[in-house]
């Protein structure tokens, strides 16, 4: 059974479908890149998936480890497994960076059916996952992105995700807005979250994380559709040749 | 922010009414009621005196009518200003005391059984006008502390009440302290000797009980120098239609190098969702720093009242001495919190710290009204003033008025203001994090009013965070 089974969805905000269609299937084990010009859809895409209320599906149906999507609620989906790393990740003040993710740790544990987990026991978790995302530990204390650096706020994202350790992660752009070093280490972390069981979709502009985070399948995002789906090279070609021709075999085609 | 908007809709969950057999006053207010009063409690003469001149006064004066809060009009000759449990027993033990009584407070969540043994915290508990029971008064006596009723106080330490009531809070003061230094039912009283740290938390929990009797309590705390006492103040209030209102005078006097510490949480009935039935809070908070070097703390978390009227205060009489407020005040539905402070700084190098969070959802108004006054001889005075507003619907308002009074060059005042939503995203990031709305919020307000819940003591901030919850509970769809 696929894990994301997306059949002819279409949605988008109250009067206006962004995401006209799409067919998308993911394994469990699988990376999948979607790349595409600014504003085709991409985090439209991923905020439909997680449930964002401002977005509506109109059309279509998506099926997340087995279950009909739009039954779940936001918090449901994110404790079925689904991750969402924001393309711009929001501040919480007041609220310790550490403390929210083990409120968030504890919701998922509280879903399954799982004892909460001990003082103790947490503060180890996050330590291990500190190092394997290079995090600095004033950050976990500080409140969530509270004045975090842009960098600093993708990171965070990762170090989330590497916490809540999900079966389906939606990377939105984690790799903008980081430095060389940063993004070595940012896809480091992404790399060791790879496993056969879980899958990502990794959104981004560049060819250079796909270098670090190598793909599986490479899509291409255009006017709320997948106009393009090849292996890890197209990645490349996109990168040598850039969107124009996508768009004239888009026209061509009608 | 549609999910927000049931924001108010939670049953108050304190609400039931206990029948307990009342010796009461007829309904009214003249000086025979003033005297029955004084009579019932066997008052020394000075104190029924007070009363007269207080009551003299009180009729010559007129109800505030201010900008935010417009109630429907008091009849005090309706109001029933004396109901006492008969005979009034004191008890040797638990088990003397009606045990409906006993269920009212384990309802409350505070059986004295436990707290006995636990937490080492006195209570001196506060049924409707009459203390009836209280604990650790042994261990507290062996220390010299004297902690009861106000009325035991007026009969057992008539000249340490004599010397010192309405010296902060003079009868004259305000027309709603002035008909409580007329009327006053009971309170609690307390004295820390010189020299002596308070070992334990000291608490009161008051309770709005008998239907139609306004709550007059009175509270007179004496740190005597070089001592330390902690105060808790805690208040919940059964269900019911009519509106109360309560009245309440509390002093707090510091002498030289002494501290203290006073937290209050406050859950009285807040009216259903149109207001109707709620609790009219108007009450008078004031300290005196009398001596150098002396120290006293305000925190309070106000979720309750229909309307709320309060500004603790602290003078600041004595050099080096300095004065704390620290506010969490939540309105929802129709409530209306018009709260704040001020501090009056008289001695030199005095230094003011005022933290005020407000929280409104709903319908609620919330008005921060604050006064710095820095007199003419207080060289180098300091103030800091935070005020901050997290707004939780489209309807609700907040209201900033600080009013700035320096008479001296050498002092500095510093102001700091806020107000903040929560953001639609913010819920939303939460919730991909596997966070519900209502965990979010709770998380979110917790945190916005953190500076504030970490002055109070550690029970009493558990607590506080869970009054928070309840009250926003059910407030997301
Ligand atoms: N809430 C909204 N209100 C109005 N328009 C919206 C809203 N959300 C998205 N859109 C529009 O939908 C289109 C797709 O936006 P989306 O953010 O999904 O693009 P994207 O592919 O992620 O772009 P980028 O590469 O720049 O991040 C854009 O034209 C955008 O302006
Ligand atoms: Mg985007």
């Amino acid at each position: 059974m696929a894990l994301l089974e997306i059949k002819g969805l279409r949605g988008g905000i109250r009067d206006q479908d962004i995401i006209n269609g799409i067919d998308l299937t993911i394994n469990r084990g699988e990376v999948h890149a979607i790349m595409g010009p600014n504003g085709s859809g991409k985090s439209t895409l991923g905020k439909i998936l997680a449930g964002h209320e401002e977005y509506a599906e109109t059309g279509g149906t998506v099926r997340f480890n087995g279950k009909d999507l739009f039954e779940l609620t936001p918090e449901e989906r994110a404790n079925e497994g689904m991750f969402l790393a924001f393309q711009y990740p929001v501040e919480i003040p007041g609220v310790s960076n550490a403390y929210f993710l083990r409120a968030a740790l504890n919701e998922r544990l509280k879903y399954r059916g799982e004892p909460e987990i001990s003082a103790g026991a947490f503060r180890r978790l996050l330590n291990k996952k500190m190092e394997q995302v290079d995090m600095d530990p004033e950050l976990a204390r500080r409140p969530v992105n509270e004045d975090f650096s842009g960098g600093e706020k993708k990171r965070n994202e990762i170090f989330h995700m590497a916490v809540l350790e999900p079966t389906l992660s939606i990377l939105d752009e984690t790799d903008s807005g980081l430095d060389i070093d940063a993004m070595r280490i940012v896809a480091h972390g992404i790399n060791q979250q790879r496993t056969a069981d879980n899958a990502m979709i990794v959104i981004t502009h560049y060819q250079r994380l796909l270098d670090y985070v190598v793909p599986d399948y490479v899509h291409v995002m255009y006017q709320g559709r997948i106009v393009k789906s090849g292996m890890k090279d197209l990645a490349l070609e996109l990168e040598e040749k850039g969107y124009e021709w996508i768009r004239e075999e888009v026209e061509a085609a009608g | 922010m549609e999910a927000i908007e049931t924001l108010a809709q939670q049953e108050y969950k304190e609400g039931w009414v206990t029948d307990i057999e009342m010796e009461t006053a007829p309904p009214g207010l003249n000086e025979d009621i003033i005297r029955f009063i004084s009579a019932k409690k066997n008052e020394p003469g000075f104190l029924l005196e007070w009363r007269l001149k207080a009551y003299r006064h009180w009729l010559k004066m007129k109800e505030p009518n201010w900008q935010y809060m417009a109630y429907p009009p008091v009849d005090y000759q309706d109001i029933v200003y004396y109901a006492a449990p008969k005979n009034t027993p004191q008890y040797n033990s638990l088990d003397e005391v009606d045990p409906e009584l006993l269920e009212t407070y384990d309802k409350l969540g505070i059986p004295l059984e436990e707290q006995k043994v636990l937490a080492g915290v006195a209570v001196d508990a506060v049924f409707d006008s009459v203390s009836v029971h209280t604990t650790f008064k042994d261990k507290l006596a062996e220390l010299g502390i004297i902690f009861c009723s106000f009325s035991e106080a007026a009969q057992d330490h008539p000249d340490l009440v004599e010397k010192y009531l309405g010296t902060v809070v003079p009868y004259r003061d305000n027309y709603f302290a002035s008909l409580n230094s007329a009327v006053f039912s009971d309170g609690s009283f307390c004295y820390i000797p010189p020299g002596v740290r308070c070992p334990m938390e000291l608490s009161t929990y008051f309770r709005i009980n008998t239907a139609g009797t306004g709550q007059f309590e009175r509270t007179l705390i004496i740190a005597d120098e070089g001592s330390y006492v902690s105060y808790l103040e805690g208040c919940t209030a059964p269900m019911r239609d009519e509106n109360q209102l309560h009245a309440a005078v509390v002093e707090l006097v510091a002498l030289k190098d002494a501290q203290i510490k006073y937290s209050t949480v406050q859950n009285w009935y807040p009216g259903n969702e149109e207001g109707k039935g709620g609790v009219y809070n108007f009450v008078t908070k004031r300290g005196v720093c009398k001596g150098d070097n002396a120290k006293i703390s305000w925190t309070q978390v106000e979720t309750g009242s229909a309307i709320t009227w309060k500004y603790p205060s602290v003078i600041l009489q004595g050099d080096h001495s300095i004065g704390e407020f620290y506010s969490v005040a939540l309105t929802r539905n129709k409530q209306v919190a018009d709260t704040g402070t001020k501090m009056i700084h008289v001695g030199k190098d005095t230094r003011s710290t005022v933290v005020s969070k407000g929280i409104s959802a709903g319908n609620g108004q919330n008005v921060y009204r604050g006064r710095i006054q820095v007199m003419k001889r207080a060289d180098g005075a300091k103030n800091y003033t935070q005020s901050d507003t997290m707004l939780i619907a489209d309807r609700c308002g907040a209201h900033t008025n600080p009013y700035i009074d320096v008479g001296n060059n050498s002092a500095s005042v510093e102001h700091e203001a806020s107000t903040a939503r929560i953001s639609e995203d913010q819920l939303f990031y939460c919730k991909t994090r596997g966070i519900s709305t209502e965990d979010a919020i709770s998380m979110i307000i917790n945190g916005f009013c953190k500076e504030v819940f970490q002055e109070l003591p550690m029970e009493f901030a558990v607590e506080a965070k869970k009054l928070l919850g309840i009250s926003l509970e059910g407030s997301v769809g």
